[in-house]
Protein backbone atom coordinates (compact mmCIF):
# COMPACT_ATOMS: atom_id res chain seq x y z
CA UNK A 1 0.00 0.00 0.00
CA UNK A 2 2.85 2.32 0.83
CA UNK A 3 4.11 1.96 -2.70
CA UNK A 4 0.70 2.91 -4.04
CA UNK A 5 0.30 5.86 -1.71
CA UNK A 6 3.30 7.82 -2.86
CA UNK A 7 2.23 8.26 -6.50
CA UNK A 8 -1.27 9.07 -5.29
CA UNK A 9 -0.01 11.84 -3.01
CA UNK A 10 2.22 13.06 -5.78
CA UNK A 11 -0.65 13.15 -8.25
CA UNK A 12 -2.88 14.98 -5.78
CA UNK A 13 -0.20 17.56 -5.05
CA UNK A 14 0.38 18.02 -8.75
CA UNK A 15 -3.34 18.45 -9.33
CA UNK A 16 -3.67 21.05 -6.57
CA UNK A 17 -0.67 22.90 -7.93
CA UNK A 18 -2.18 22.91 -11.39
CA UNK A 19 -5.45 24.18 -10.01
CA UNK A 20 -3.82 27.02 -8.16
CA UNK A 21 -2.04 27.81 -11.37
CA UNK A 22 -5.41 27.76 -13.09
CA UNK A 23 -6.89 30.24 -10.64
CA UNK A 24 -4.06 32.63 -11.35
CA UNK A 25 -4.56 32.17 -15.07
CA UNK A 26 -8.27 32.83 -14.74
CA UNK A 27 -7.94 36.49 -13.91
CA UNK A 28 -5.75 36.94 -16.97
CA UNK A 29 -8.17 35.00 -19.17
CA UNK A 30 -11.07 37.25 -18.28
CA UNK A 31 -9.20 40.32 -19.39
CA UNK A 32 -7.81 38.83 -22.57
CA UNK A 33 -10.72 36.99 -24.10
CA UNK A 34 -14.34 37.84 -24.45
CA UNK A 35 -16.88 35.34 -25.74
CA UNK A 36 -14.86 33.74 -28.50
CA UNK A 37 -15.03 30.12 -27.37
CA UNK A 38 -18.72 29.97 -26.60
CA UNK A 39 -20.86 26.94 -25.95
CA UNK A 40 -22.74 27.46 -29.23
CA UNK A 41 -19.54 27.22 -31.20
CA UNK A 42 -18.62 23.94 -29.49
CA UNK A 43 -22.10 22.55 -30.09
CA UNK A 44 -21.94 23.52 -33.74
CA UNK A 45 -18.52 21.94 -34.07
CA UNK A 46 -19.73 18.64 -32.58
CA UNK A 47 -22.80 18.55 -34.82
CA UNK A 48 -20.59 19.32 -37.80
CA UNK A 49 -18.36 16.37 -36.89
CA UNK A 50 -21.29 13.97 -36.55
CA UNK A 51 -22.57 14.83 -40.03
CA UNK A 52 -21.11 13.67 -43.30
CA UNK A 53 -19.27 16.31 -45.33
CA UNK A 54 -18.21 16.97 -48.89
CA UNK A 55 -14.58 17.65 -48.02
CA UNK A 56 -12.03 15.99 -45.80
CA UNK A 57 -11.54 18.53 -43.06
CA UNK A 58 -8.91 17.84 -40.42
CA UNK A 59 -8.84 21.12 -38.48
CA UNK A 60 -8.92 24.86 -38.96
CA UNK A 61 -7.33 27.82 -37.21
CA UNK A 62 -7.20 31.58 -37.40
CA UNK A 63 -3.76 32.93 -38.26
CA UNK A 64 -2.16 36.12 -37.03
CA UNK A 65 -3.72 38.16 -39.86
CA UNK A 66 -7.16 37.04 -38.76
CA UNK A 67 -7.69 34.73 -41.73
CA UNK A 68 -9.48 31.43 -41.23
CA UNK A 69 -7.27 28.59 -42.49
CA UNK A 70 -8.66 25.11 -43.15
CA UNK A 71 -6.39 22.09 -43.18
CA UNK A 72 -7.64 19.10 -45.16
CA UNK A 73 -8.22 18.13 -48.76
CA UNK A 74 -11.19 18.41 -51.13
CA UNK A 75 -13.22 15.47 -52.39
CA UNK A 76 -15.00 15.15 -55.74
CA UNK A 77 -18.60 16.29 -55.97
CA UNK A 78 -20.69 14.23 -58.37
CA UNK A 79 -24.26 15.39 -58.87
CA UNK A 80 -27.07 14.57 -61.26
CA UNK A 81 -28.55 17.90 -62.24
CA UNK A 82 -30.89 19.07 -65.00
CA UNK A 83 -27.83 19.18 -67.30
CA UNK A 84 -26.92 15.56 -66.55
CA UNK A 85 -23.93 14.37 -64.61
CA UNK A 86 -21.76 17.22 -63.30
CA UNK A 87 -18.48 16.78 -61.44
CA UNK A 88 -16.19 19.28 -59.75
CA UNK A 89 -13.99 19.39 -56.66
CA UNK A 90 -15.55 20.43 -53.38
CA UNK A 91 -12.79 23.01 -52.89
CA UNK A 92 -14.78 25.25 -55.26
CA UNK A 93 -17.25 25.87 -52.44
CA UNK A 94 -14.43 27.36 -50.30
CA UNK A 95 -15.83 25.75 -47.12
CA UNK A 96 -19.03 27.71 -47.49
CA UNK A 97 -22.09 25.98 -46.09
CA UNK A 98 -24.57 28.85 -46.06
CA UNK A 99 -25.46 28.85 -49.77
CA UNK A 100 -23.76 32.20 -50.50
CA UNK A 101 -20.87 30.86 -52.54
CA UNK A 102 -22.09 29.98 -56.04
CA UNK A 103 -20.19 27.44 -58.12
CA UNK A 104 -20.65 27.38 -61.86
CA UNK A 105 -20.06 24.05 -63.60
CA UNK A 106 -21.32 22.76 -66.96
CA UNK A 107 -23.61 25.75 -67.41
CA UNK A 108 -25.48 25.28 -64.12
CA UNK A 109 -25.03 27.03 -60.82
CA UNK A 110 -24.68 25.15 -57.55
CA UNK A 111 -24.61 26.18 -53.93
CA UNK A 112 -24.08 24.24 -50.73
CA UNK A 113 -26.52 24.79 -47.91
CA UNK A 114 -26.38 22.85 -44.62
CA UNK A 115 -24.34 20.06 -46.19
CA UNK A 116 -26.74 19.60 -49.13
CA UNK A 117 -25.99 20.67 -52.68
CA UNK A 118 -28.64 22.78 -54.41
CA UNK A 119 -29.01 23.60 -58.06
CA UNK A 120 -30.03 27.18 -58.77
CA UNK A 121 -32.83 27.77 -61.24
CA UNK A 122 -31.74 29.20 -64.61
CA UNK A 123 -31.02 32.90 -64.42
CA UNK A 124 -30.75 33.01 -60.65
CA UNK A 125 -27.63 34.74 -59.37
CA UNK A 126 -27.93 33.87 -55.69
CA UNK A 127 -30.19 31.85 -53.41
CA UNK A 128 -33.15 33.64 -51.90
CA UNK A 129 -34.72 32.37 -48.70
CA UNK A 130 -38.24 32.41 -47.32
CA UNK A 131 -39.05 33.09 -43.65
CA UNK A 132 -38.22 29.55 -42.55
CA UNK A 133 -34.83 29.80 -44.22
CA UNK A 134 -35.71 27.38 -47.01
CA UNK A 135 -34.32 28.11 -50.44
CA UNK A 136 -37.01 29.37 -52.83
CA UNK A 137 -35.23 29.42 -56.19
CA UNK A 138 -33.04 26.32 -55.86
CA UNK A 139 -33.74 22.59 -55.85
CA UNK A 140 -31.87 19.68 -54.32
CA UNK A 141 -29.93 17.50 -56.74
CA UNK A 142 -29.25 13.78 -56.70
CA UNK A 143 -25.91 13.63 -54.94
CA UNK A 144 -23.50 10.79 -55.73
CA UNK A 145 -20.48 12.62 -54.34
CA UNK A 146 -17.49 10.86 -52.85
CA UNK A 147 -18.11 12.27 -49.40
CA UNK A 148 -15.99 11.63 -46.34
CA UNK A 149 -18.09 8.61 -45.37
CA UNK A 150 -17.93 7.17 -48.87
CA UNK A 151 -14.16 7.59 -48.76
CA UNK A 152 -14.11 5.75 -45.43
CA UNK A 153 -16.22 2.92 -46.81
CA UNK A 154 -14.01 2.57 -49.89
CA UNK A 155 -10.84 2.63 -47.80
CA UNK A 156 -12.14 -0.02 -45.40
CA UNK A 157 -13.37 -2.12 -48.31
CA UNK A 158 -9.94 -2.05 -49.95
CA UNK A 159 -8.26 -2.78 -46.63
CA UNK A 160 -10.51 -5.77 -46.07
CA UNK A 161 -9.90 -7.06 -49.59
CA UNK A 162 -6.18 -6.79 -48.98
CA UNK A 163 -6.20 -8.40 -45.53
CA UNK A 164 -8.64 -11.22 -46.16
CA UNK A 165 -7.51 -11.80 -49.72
CA UNK A 166 -3.98 -12.46 -48.51
CA UNK A 167 -5.32 -14.58 -45.65
CA UNK A 168 -7.36 -16.71 -48.05
CA UNK A 169 -4.40 -17.07 -50.38
CA UNK A 170 -2.22 -18.39 -47.58
CA UNK A 171 -4.45 -21.40 -47.00
CA UNK A 172 -3.64 -22.69 -50.48
CA UNK A 173 0.06 -23.16 -49.73
CA UNK A 174 0.20 -23.74 -45.97
CA UNK A 175 -2.07 -24.73 -43.14
CA UNK A 176 -1.19 -22.02 -40.64
CA UNK A 177 -1.38 -18.38 -41.73
CA UNK A 178 1.57 -16.11 -41.07
CA UNK A 179 1.86 -12.40 -40.43
CA UNK A 180 -1.32 -10.44 -39.79
CA UNK A 181 -3.36 -13.47 -40.79
CA UNK A 182 -2.62 -14.92 -37.38
CA UNK A 183 -4.57 -12.08 -35.82
CA UNK A 184 -7.48 -12.46 -38.21
CA UNK A 185 -7.86 -16.24 -38.15
CA UNK A 186 -9.08 -16.52 -34.54
CA UNK A 187 -11.56 -13.71 -35.17
CA UNK A 188 -12.89 -15.41 -38.28
CA UNK A 189 -13.23 -18.68 -36.39
CA UNK A 190 -14.88 -16.85 -33.50
CA UNK A 191 -17.56 -15.39 -35.79
CA UNK A 192 -18.09 -18.78 -37.43
CA UNK A 193 -18.23 -20.91 -34.28
CA UNK A 194 -19.78 -18.51 -31.78
CA UNK A 195 -22.12 -16.46 -33.95
CA UNK A 196 -23.01 -18.30 -37.17
CA UNK A 197 -23.12 -21.93 -36.01
CA UNK A 198 -25.21 -21.68 -32.83
CA UNK A 199 -27.72 -19.24 -34.31
CA UNK A 200 -28.23 -20.59 -37.81
CA UNK A 201 -27.67 -24.29 -37.23
CA UNK A 202 -25.00 -26.78 -38.17
CA UNK A 203 -26.50 -27.63 -41.56
CA UNK A 204 -27.00 -24.19 -43.07
CA UNK A 205 -24.50 -21.88 -41.42
CA UNK A 206 -21.91 -22.12 -44.21
CA UNK A 207 -23.73 -20.09 -46.86
CA UNK A 208 -24.35 -17.19 -44.46
CA UNK A 209 -20.94 -17.11 -42.78
CA UNK A 210 -19.50 -15.00 -45.60
CA UNK A 211 -22.08 -12.28 -45.12
CA UNK A 212 -21.77 -12.34 -41.34
CA UNK A 213 -17.97 -12.11 -41.50
CA UNK A 214 -18.13 -9.22 -43.94
CA UNK A 215 -20.63 -7.30 -41.85
CA UNK A 216 -18.73 -7.98 -38.63
CA UNK A 217 -15.35 -6.80 -39.87
CA UNK A 218 -16.82 -3.91 -41.88
CA UNK A 219 -18.63 -2.50 -38.86
CA UNK A 220 -15.80 -3.19 -36.47
CA UNK A 221 -13.07 -1.59 -38.59
CA UNK A 222 -15.26 1.41 -39.35
CA UNK A 223 -16.10 1.82 -35.65
CA UNK A 224 -12.41 1.75 -34.78
CA UNK A 225 -11.66 4.17 -37.62
CA UNK A 226 -14.20 6.52 -36.06
CA UNK A 227 -12.10 6.62 -32.88
CA UNK A 228 -9.04 7.95 -34.68
CA UNK A 229 -8.57 11.72 -34.95
CA UNK A 230 -9.30 11.53 -38.69
CA UNK A 231 -12.91 12.33 -37.87
CA UNK A 232 -14.69 9.56 -39.74
CA UNK A 233 -18.18 8.87 -38.46
CA UNK A 234 -19.35 6.29 -40.98
CA UNK A 235 -21.26 3.83 -38.79
CA UNK A 236 -22.87 6.86 -37.16
CA UNK A 237 -24.60 7.74 -40.45
CA UNK A 238 -28.20 6.59 -40.70
CA UNK A 239 -27.81 5.83 -44.42
CA UNK A 240 -24.93 3.42 -43.81
CA UNK A 241 -26.57 1.52 -40.96
CA UNK A 242 -29.85 1.46 -42.89
CA UNK A 243 -28.12 -0.11 -45.89
CA UNK A 244 -26.55 -2.76 -43.67
CA UNK A 245 -29.90 -3.50 -42.01
CA UNK A 246 -31.56 -3.75 -45.44
CA UNK A 247 -28.96 -6.34 -46.50
CA UNK A 248 -29.94 -8.48 -43.52
CA UNK A 249 -33.62 -7.89 -44.28
CA UNK A 250 -33.16 -9.02 -47.89
CA UNK A 251 -31.26 -12.13 -46.84
CA UNK A 252 -33.77 -13.39 -44.31
CA UNK A 253 -36.71 -12.49 -46.53
CA UNK A 254 -35.32 -14.23 -49.61
CA UNK A 255 -33.91 -17.23 -47.76
CA UNK A 256 -36.94 -17.69 -45.50
CA UNK A 257 -38.41 -21.16 -45.95
CA UNK A 258 -42.00 -22.36 -46.12
CA UNK A 259 -42.31 -22.81 -42.37
CA UNK A 260 -41.12 -19.25 -41.76
CA UNK A 261 -43.75 -17.74 -44.03
CA UNK A 262 -46.46 -20.07 -42.75
CA UNK A 263 -45.74 -19.17 -39.16
CA UNK A 264 -45.75 -15.53 -40.09
CA UNK A 265 -48.88 -15.35 -42.25
CA UNK A 266 -51.19 -18.23 -41.29
CA UNK A 267 -49.80 -19.75 -38.14
CA UNK A 268 -51.05 -23.21 -37.24
CA UNK A 269 -52.62 -23.86 -33.90
CA UNK A 270 -53.97 -20.35 -33.40
CA UNK A 271 -57.72 -19.58 -33.51
CA UNK A 272 -58.61 -18.52 -37.06
CA UNK A 273 -60.03 -15.16 -36.00
CA UNK A 274 -56.78 -14.14 -34.33
CA UNK A 275 -54.58 -15.24 -37.23
CA UNK A 276 -54.92 -12.05 -39.34
CA UNK A 277 -54.20 -9.86 -36.31
CA UNK A 278 -51.09 -11.84 -35.49
CA UNK A 279 -50.06 -11.85 -39.15
CA UNK A 280 -50.10 -8.04 -39.20
CA UNK A 281 -47.94 -7.93 -36.07
CA UNK A 282 -45.57 -10.56 -37.46
CA UNK A 283 -45.24 -8.73 -40.78
CA UNK A 284 -44.55 -5.44 -39.04
CA UNK A 285 -41.98 -7.21 -36.89
CA UNK A 286 -40.20 -8.81 -39.82
CA UNK A 287 -40.19 -5.87 -42.22
CA UNK A 288 -40.10 -2.83 -39.92
CA UNK A 289 -39.15 -3.51 -36.34
CA UNK A 290 -36.25 -5.92 -36.88
CA UNK A 291 -34.38 -3.77 -39.44
CA UNK A 292 -35.27 -0.58 -37.59
CA UNK A 293 -33.88 -1.87 -34.32
CA UNK A 294 -30.72 -3.04 -36.10
CA UNK A 295 -30.08 0.27 -37.80
CA UNK A 296 -31.02 2.58 -34.94
CA UNK A 297 -28.97 0.65 -32.38
CA UNK A 298 -25.75 0.91 -34.34
CA UNK A 299 -26.35 4.51 -35.40
CA UNK A 300 -27.31 5.71 -31.92
CA UNK A 301 -24.51 3.91 -30.11
CA UNK A 302 -21.78 5.20 -32.38
CA UNK A 303 -23.16 8.73 -32.67
CA UNK A 304 -23.68 8.96 -28.91
CA UNK A 305 -20.13 7.74 -28.34
CA UNK A 306 -18.75 10.36 -30.70
CA UNK A 307 -20.80 13.12 -29.11
CA UNK A 308 -19.63 12.14 -25.62
CA UNK A 309 -15.96 12.00 -26.61
CA UNK A 310 -16.22 15.33 -28.45
CA UNK A 311 -18.01 16.93 -25.50
CA UNK A 312 -15.31 15.75 -23.11
CA UNK A 313 -12.64 17.12 -25.40
CA UNK A 314 -14.62 20.36 -25.47
CA UNK A 315 -14.11 20.69 -21.69
CA UNK A 316 -10.74 22.00 -22.80
CA UNK A 317 -12.48 25.06 -24.16
CA UNK A 318 -15.60 25.43 -22.05
CA UNK A 319 -13.86 25.04 -18.68
CA UNK A 320 -10.78 27.05 -19.56
CA UNK A 321 -12.00 30.14 -17.75
CA UNK A 322 -12.84 28.22 -14.55
CA UNK A 323 -9.92 25.83 -14.34
CA UNK A 324 -7.10 27.34 -16.31
CA UNK A 325 -5.39 25.93 -19.35
CA UNK A 326 -3.53 23.09 -17.63
CA UNK A 327 -6.36 22.09 -15.29
CA UNK A 328 -8.95 21.90 -18.06
CA UNK A 329 -6.53 20.05 -20.37
CA UNK A 330 -5.79 17.50 -17.67
CA UNK A 331 -9.46 16.96 -16.82
CA UNK A 332 -10.44 16.72 -20.47
CA UNK A 333 -7.55 14.35 -21.22
CA UNK A 334 -8.33 11.98 -18.35
CA UNK A 335 -12.08 11.86 -19.04
CA UNK A 336 -11.82 11.55 -22.81
CA UNK A 337 -9.13 8.86 -22.52
CA UNK A 338 -11.41 6.91 -20.20
CA UNK A 339 -14.43 7.20 -22.49
CA UNK A 340 -12.35 6.45 -25.59
CA UNK A 341 -11.21 3.19 -24.02
CA UNK A 342 -14.84 2.31 -23.31
CA UNK A 343 -15.62 3.22 -26.93
CA UNK A 344 -13.04 0.67 -28.10
CA UNK A 345 -15.09 -1.95 -26.26
CA UNK A 346 -18.35 -0.53 -27.67
CA UNK A 347 -16.87 -0.65 -31.18
CA UNK A 348 -16.41 -4.40 -30.86
CA UNK A 349 -19.65 -4.95 -28.96
CA UNK A 350 -21.79 -3.18 -31.55
CA UNK A 351 -20.19 -5.10 -34.42
CA UNK A 352 -20.77 -8.31 -32.43
CA UNK A 353 -24.39 -7.46 -31.65
CA UNK A 354 -25.21 -6.48 -35.23
CA UNK A 355 -23.71 -9.72 -36.52
CA UNK A 356 -25.28 -11.78 -33.75
CA UNK A 357 -28.78 -10.37 -34.35
CA UNK A 358 -28.39 -10.76 -38.11
CA UNK A 359 -27.46 -14.41 -37.55
CA UNK A 360 -30.39 -14.80 -35.16
CA UNK A 361 -32.89 -13.34 -37.66
CA UNK A 362 -31.49 -15.44 -40.50
CA UNK A 363 -31.55 -18.49 -38.27
CA UNK A 364 -35.22 -17.88 -37.44
CA UNK A 365 -36.04 -17.69 -41.14
CA UNK A 366 -34.21 -20.84 -42.22
CA UNK A 367 -34.88 -23.01 -39.14
CA UNK A 368 -36.45 -26.37 -39.85
CA UNK A 369 -39.40 -26.93 -37.58
CA UNK A 370 -39.64 -30.49 -36.46
CA UNK A 371 -42.64 -30.23 -34.13
CA UNK A 372 -44.70 -32.76 -36.08
CA UNK A 373 -41.86 -35.17 -35.72
CA UNK A 374 -41.72 -34.55 -31.97
CA UNK A 375 -45.42 -35.03 -31.59
CA UNK A 376 -45.24 -38.33 -33.36
CA UNK A 377 -42.83 -39.51 -30.76
CA UNK A 378 -45.40 -38.90 -28.08
CA UNK A 379 -47.89 -41.02 -29.94
CA UNK A 380 -50.30 -38.30 -31.04
CA UNK A 381 -51.48 -38.05 -34.62
CA UNK A 382 -51.54 -34.29 -34.79
CA UNK A 383 -51.14 -32.06 -31.78
CA UNK A 384 -51.89 -28.41 -32.24
CA UNK A 385 -51.72 -25.56 -29.83
CA UNK A 386 -55.51 -25.90 -29.51
CA UNK A 387 -55.08 -29.21 -27.72
CA UNK A 388 -52.29 -27.87 -25.58
CA UNK A 389 -54.46 -24.91 -24.64
CA UNK A 390 -57.23 -27.30 -23.65
CA UNK A 391 -54.91 -28.86 -21.12
CA UNK A 392 -54.17 -25.53 -19.54
CA UNK A 393 -57.79 -24.42 -19.31
CA UNK B 1 -35.04 20.14 -26.98
CA UNK B 2 -38.28 21.14 -25.35
CA UNK B 3 -39.34 20.21 -21.83
CA UNK B 4 -41.74 17.37 -22.84
CA UNK B 5 -38.98 15.86 -24.95
CA UNK B 6 -36.55 15.95 -22.06
CA UNK B 7 -39.11 14.41 -19.69
CA UNK B 8 -39.81 11.70 -22.26
CA UNK B 9 -36.11 11.00 -22.68
CA UNK B 10 -35.82 10.72 -18.90
CA UNK B 11 -38.72 8.27 -18.76
CA UNK B 12 -37.15 6.18 -21.53
CA UNK B 13 -33.85 6.07 -19.66
CA UNK B 14 -35.63 5.08 -16.42
CA UNK B 15 -37.45 2.26 -18.19
CA UNK B 16 -34.35 1.04 -19.99
CA UNK B 17 -32.39 1.23 -16.75
CA UNK B 18 -34.91 -0.91 -14.91
CA UNK B 19 -34.93 -3.41 -17.76
CA UNK B 20 -31.15 -3.60 -18.06
CA UNK B 21 -30.86 -3.92 -14.29
CA UNK B 22 -33.25 -6.85 -14.25
CA UNK B 23 -31.43 -8.55 -17.12
CA UNK B 24 -28.03 -8.02 -15.54
CA UNK B 25 -29.22 -9.02 -12.07
CA UNK B 26 -30.84 -12.22 -13.28
CA UNK B 27 -27.75 -13.10 -15.31
CA UNK B 28 -25.57 -12.56 -12.24
CA UNK B 29 -27.82 -14.82 -10.20
CA UNK B 30 -27.78 -17.44 -12.92
CA UNK B 31 -23.99 -17.32 -13.17
CA UNK B 32 -23.67 -17.57 -9.39
CA UNK B 33 -25.90 -20.63 -9.35
CA UNK B 34 -24.32 -22.30 -12.34
CA UNK B 35 -20.84 -20.92 -13.02
CA UNK B 36 -20.28 -23.55 -15.72
CA UNK B 37 -23.03 -21.95 -17.84
CA UNK B 38 -21.40 -18.50 -17.74
CA UNK B 39 -20.72 -18.32 -21.48
CA UNK B 40 -24.24 -19.22 -22.54
CA UNK B 41 -25.83 -16.90 -19.98
CA UNK B 42 -23.62 -14.00 -21.07
CA UNK B 43 -24.52 -14.46 -24.74
CA UNK B 44 -28.22 -14.57 -23.97
CA UNK B 45 -27.86 -11.57 -21.68
CA UNK B 46 -26.11 -9.50 -24.35
CA UNK B 47 -28.75 -10.38 -26.97
CA UNK B 48 -31.64 -9.39 -24.70
CA UNK B 49 -29.83 -6.27 -23.55
CA UNK B 50 -29.24 -5.35 -27.22
CA UNK B 51 -32.92 -5.85 -28.05
CA UNK B 52 -33.91 -3.64 -25.12
CA UNK B 53 -31.32 -1.07 -26.09
CA UNK B 54 -32.67 -0.99 -29.63
CA UNK B 55 -36.14 -0.27 -28.27
CA UNK B 56 -34.84 2.50 -25.99
CA UNK B 57 -32.75 4.08 -28.73
CA UNK B 58 -35.65 3.84 -31.14
CA UNK B 59 -37.84 5.74 -28.70
CA UNK B 60 -35.15 8.35 -28.06
CA UNK B 61 -34.59 8.74 -31.79
CA UNK B 62 -38.29 9.13 -32.59
CA UNK B 63 -38.71 11.68 -29.81
CA UNK B 64 -35.76 13.79 -30.91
Amino acid sequence: MRVLKTPFVLATTLFILLFSNGINAKSQEDKKEGAVNTKEEVEEYILHHIKDSHDFHLFSYTNSEGERKHIGFPLPVIVWSSEGLVTFMSSKFHHDDSGHHIVEASGTRFAKLHGKIYELQPGAESITFDEEHHATNATKVLDFSITKSVLGIVLVGLLMLLLFGSLAKQYKSKKVPTGFGRVLEPLVIYVRDEIAKPNIGDKKYRQFTGYLLTVFFFIWILNLLGLTPLGFNVTGQLAVTAALAIFTLIIYTVKGNKDYWQHMLWMPGVPVLIRPVLAVIELAGAFLIKPFSLLVRLFANISAGHIVVMSLIAILITMKAEMGVVGSSLLSFVLSLFITLIEVLVAFLQAYIFTMLSALFIGMAVAEHDHHHEHDEHGHDKVDAEDVRGNYI
Amino acid sequence: MTVPNLVGAGLIVIGAGIGLGKIGGSAMEGIARQPEATGKIQTAMIIIAALLEGLAFGALFLGK
